[in-house]
């Protein structure tokens, strides 16, 4: 039988051990309906998410939700929305009972205040000329000037076919205020002209996303392997799609037979009744789907597959390192 | 009748080894007291399905929190026979 220390040394199976407890169970809360930006491209308004429940407005009822969530296992909040930071009360709920990580775009500074140490992701979808044309504003000169060197902060930066080549000059921007970056890739799900990708384009981005993390390693949060898995959608030669994904959720998945998932996850609407379907765009097609988050789990909740030889079982640790990092569970 | 610890250790790593489908490796060869998380690479879904097939078994309801505990073969026989003994 193939243990898990027969195929790593010393300096790997520490690496893994310092993970292989956490347990990490996350829900995904759309903590509003309203944003106060309106991107092309954002799966939430694209996909009709903002119109699918109306939202909570008493606190008293966040925090009774949050409160059985946390009794449901939950030990992970992530918010999105909408833009959490319009609601920081509720935000504020979540904090004080679990730990939270907050998607932003970065426009309001979240108090440090109120939150010290709320990890807190700021979308970024490419430079100046990229955000104008998706976003209507170029939001890292706010959103750069709003966290810079906040250890707490890193930018999410959704890389689009536009930015192939470019992607350099983006990390630079960020090493430079202080801040590290994790890179995903756009779904196109408004089908803006020329932000699809091509077969021809993952790869160069991928190679692109490689270099990245070489040239700047104390900047990128990143994983080569991570980058082969969202860019080809293939793992360990099985395909992404609706029957691999790991982030449905749970009382909705109706799957046979049942893929590794993750345990007890939901995607609540701001109602705190409707679930969505998954941690993405109910309307994405799966199979090209890039969510960076939901390819991290697919490699996570497959942990014992990748026991197989001592490369697979490294890749899964950079996956799950990245991750746990991303989210706080351990240190950059 | 009552089953005796190493009967227990046998038929849970029998289980373990058919949920798992793990490969060389039989329920008379599986080191009872391998750490299940950090060198058989289980997981927490891992560990939801055996505790059902276990609780099939046995007839015994392994709490949710306990799981973290269950960390060898051996500590799960242990858990499992003072279970059934505190139920008799």
């Amino acid at each position: 039988m193939i243990t898990v220390s027969s195929l790593l040394d010393d300096h790997w199976y520490a690496r893994y051990k310092k993970i292989s407890k956490l347990n990490i169970r996350s829900s995904i809360y759309d903590v509003t309906n309203r944003c106060n930006l309106r991107c092309k491209g954002c799966f939430f308004f694209s996909s009709g998410e903002d119109e699918a429940a109306a939202e909570e407005h008493d606190l008293g009822r966040w925090q009774a939700f949050i409160d059985d969530e946390t009794r449901r296992g939950v030990n992970l909040a992530i918010l999105i929305g909408g833009e959490p930071t319009l609601c920081l009360d509720r935000v504020e709920a979540f904090y004080r009972r679990l730990p939270t990580f907050c998607a932003t775009n970065g426009l309001i500074k979240v108090p440090r205040e109120r939150f010290p140490d709320m990890m807190v992701g700021l979308s970024l979808w490419g430079d100046e000329e990229d955000e104008k044309t998706l976003r209507g504003k170029d939001t890292f000169k706010i959103s750069s000037a709003n966290y810079q060197g906040d250890p707490h902060a890193y930018y999410l930066y959704t890389i689009t076919p536009r930015q192939l080549g470019k992607t350099e000059k983006i990390i630079q921007k960020i090493r430079d205020v202080g801040l590290k970056v994790h890179m995903q890739l756009l779904s196109n799900d408004e089908e803006v002209d020329g932000f699809s990708w091509q077969a021809e384009e993952l790869v160069a981005v991928r190679a692109e996303m490689d270099t990245m993390l070489d040239r700047y390693p104390e900047t990128v949060i990143s994983s080569r392997y991570y980058h082969e898995v969202i860019t080809t959608g293939r793992m360990l030669g099985r395909q992404f799609g609706w029957q691999e994904c790991p982030s449905v959720t749970e009382p909705l998945d109706r799957r046979q037979p049942r893929p590794k998932r993750l345990t007890n996850f939901i995607r609540w609407s701001s109602d705190l009744h409707t679930m969505h379907r998954c941690c993405t765009s109910e309307t994405r097609d799966c199979s090209t789907c890039k969510d960076g988050a939901a390819h991290m789990s697919w490699v996570m909740v497959n942990k014992r597959d990748h026991i197989r030889t001592s490369r697979d079982l490294q890749n899964w640790i950079e996956v799950y390192e990245m991750f746990a990092k991303l989210y706080q569970f351990i240190p950059w | 009748m009552p089953q005796t610890i190493d009967q227990t250790i046998i038929r849970i790593a029998e289980i373990i080894i058919n949920e798992l489908k793990l490969e060389d490796v039989t329920p008379e060869t599986f080191d009872p007291d391998l750490d299940l998380i950090d060198e058989v690479g289980i997981d927490s879904m891992d560990l939801a399905t055996i505790a059902l097939v276990l609780r099939d078994e046995f007839g015994i309801r392994i709490d949710e929190d306990d799981y973290p505990t269950l960390t060898s073969v051996r500590i799960i026989s242990h858990y499992i026979n003072d279970k059934l003994n505190s139920d008799e």
